[in-house]
């Protein structure tokens, strides 16, 4: 297998008297230093408020700042730089389109459809919506591997649905979702698609043409830039439709004592100074993946899944919650220890340099669904080892011990 | 700082016992507390009568430290007064902020002294505390 580590500048360092073993990628992936270099080239040689000043500086600024935007827009597919609209994460490009596009093209008695798999920021911003409209939210289930049947899709989504949101990945199981059916059957009653990527493109390539999606939305942190970027896409025809969520400095065209219009797309949804810096990261990564090859990336990331399951599985005491082969899934692995409260757990392997998380993942509503309080988290990425692997199951090993119950 | 200065015997016992996690006759105060961001959920059952907690225990979730805090709690205020509750909550919480450090003074908080490490681990100072908050709540909506 080859080794990415090398290109990580934290996976070299030591944490409680141990190697870092980072497990949480699925929280936030550590970045690369071509990533950290352009972020620091931009503060050091290029910083300066775009979009306004008529110097030098500013117009290489601005150009640093739509050269991400058309970096972007070749990454995912689309077809125009006015699609790609820059937001500090996944969680405010939905309450953007929770708010721009919900609370004025959802009405009363429409129906609004996504899954018991999301994550709170495909959640909360809908119920919003529906209880604001006087909508109805509709969930799709899973079934035992945590994935959604085809029976949901047909039954679920009517020709009262006006609109579907979608996690691609689950962050809890790992499910890849059958967008291509979704897609099909929300368009076939008219309704428009949402397609949460934040799991999935740090891990395969999103083509929004080709999965036929309207809207889509990632994190810039989950697919190695920095924290504070994200990206809302949407189709251009309904991003024009749209009235602007953030009102303020630089959405504007003329703006008068009671009044103003809106700059065109893709600013009418940039108010204020924008993260330049984050954009230049989030580029930056793009370039990054894409010299490493998705295709090598879901190479290694299958290895080490189909790895790290069968390890796990080995240990009596361990339950692996969803889907247990490698096969169409992400590398996240939820489970616990019989006995052990997943904090304790987390606590115990930190003391080996080893993180996961524990907790809901941000996803109560499934974790209920699960019958579960509390999970531990492992996700992988494709600078995890064979050997993070055997130092997490190692540490596993001896969690039980330490909360009194022998072996 | 090593793990053992956390999961001591007496978290463990106390974890793995489960002596206090029960449901009592007749409680007639109840409070739920919770963690929202871990998952933390614990309710505590006191049946006080003339500022004497005449029995307590709890049921609820959560991790070992939280179990092992709140049964630890438990052992000290049952069978103590109201205001004696008072004054614990006090000690364990100045204990806990590293404002009071003096042995002498710890003493009286007798088995709950085993958490004095836990502010090493500041991601598990809250599920220390839990219990110990939920009572004061409890108390304060009491009198």
């Amino acid at each position: 297998m080859k080794r990415y580590k090398d290109d990580f500048p934290i996976l070299q360092t030591t944490v409680n008297g141990h190697p870092l073993v980072y497990l949480d990628s699925a929280a936030t992936a550590q970045k690369p230093n071509p990533v950290i270099d352009a972020v620091a080239a931009y503060y050091r040689e290029t910083n300066a408020n775009p979009h306004r000043g008529n110097y030098d500086l500013s117009v290489r600024a601005t150009e640093a700042y739509e050269q991400s935007r058309e970096v972007i827009r070749k990454f995912i597919g689309a077809e125009k730089s006015e699609e790609i609209i820059f937001t500090r994460n996944t969680t405010e490009s939905f309450n953007l389109l929770a708010y721009s596009y919900g609370m004025n093209f959802i009405g009363k008695g429409d129906e609004i459809v996504i899954s018991i798999l999301e994550h709170h920021s495909n959640l909360i911003p809908w119920q919003q919506v529906a209880k604001a409209k006087g909508a109805t939210l509709k969930y799709l289930y899973i079934n035992n591997e945590g994935e959604i049947p085809d029976e949901e899709i047909e039954n679920k989504i009517t020709e009262k649905t006006k609109l579907v949101s979608i996690t691609h990945v689950s962050n809890v199981l790992g499910s890849i979702s059958p967008v291509e059916k979704i897609v099909k059957k929300a368009h076939s009653v008219g309704a428009v698609v949402a397609l949460d990527c934040a799991q999935s493109i740090p891990h395969f390539e999103i083509d929004v043409k080709k999965l036929g999606v309207d809207f889509a939305a990632f994190s810039g942190h989950k697919m190695l830039a920095p924290m504070g970027i994200g990206v809302l896409y949407g189709r251009e025809e309904l991003l024009d439709k749209m009235p602007p969520f953030f009102t303020g400095g630089d959405m504007i065209e003329y703006v008068y004592e009671q009044d103003f219009t809106a700059a065109p797309l893709p600013q009418k949804f940039e108010a204020g100074t924008q993260n330049v810096g984050g954009a230049v990261g989030i580029a930056a990564a793009a370039h990054y993946i894409e010299k490493i090859g998705y295709e090598n990336i879901i190479k290694t990331e299958t290895e080490l899944t189909k790895y790290a399951l069968e390890k796990l599985s080995t240990v009596p005491y361990i339950t692996i919650y969803g889907k247990k082969n490698s096969v169409g899934r992400c590398g996240v692995i939820s489970f616990n220890i019989k006995d052990a409260h997943p904090h304790d757990v987390a606590s115990i392997v930190d003391a080996g340099g080893v993180a996961i998380r524990s907790g809901h993942h941000c996803a109560q509503p499934l974790l209920r669904y699960l019958g579960l309080n509390a999970t531990c988290r492992a996700s992988f990425y494709f600078y995890n080892t064979f050997e993070d692997v055997d130092i997490l199951v190692e540490n596993l090993k001896s969690v039980r011990k330490w909360l009194g119950y022998g072996a | 700082m090593g793990l053992e200065d956390i999961y001591t015997q007496i978290i463990m016992e106390h974890n793995a016992s489960g002596r206090n996690k029960h449901h009592i006759d007749s409680p007639n105060l109840v409070l739920k507390g919770v963690n929202p961001s871990c998952g933390d959920e614990i309710t505590l059952e006191l049946r006080v009568k003339d500022g004497k907690i005449e029995d307590a225990s709890f049921t609820g979730v959560g991790c070992a430290i939280s179990q092992a805090s709140t049964s630890i709690m438990i052992d000290l205020i049952k069978g103590g007064t109201v205001e004696e509750a008072k004054e614990h909550i006090k000690t364990f919480m100045g204990m806990i902020r590293h404002e009071i450090t003096d042995e002498k003074q710890l003493e009286s908080l007798d088995e709950a002294v085993a958490l004095k490490n836990i502010s090493h681990m500041p991601a598990r100072v809250k599920c220390a505390v839990l219990a110990w908050h939920t009572l004061e709540n409890a108390l304060a909506k009491k009198s």
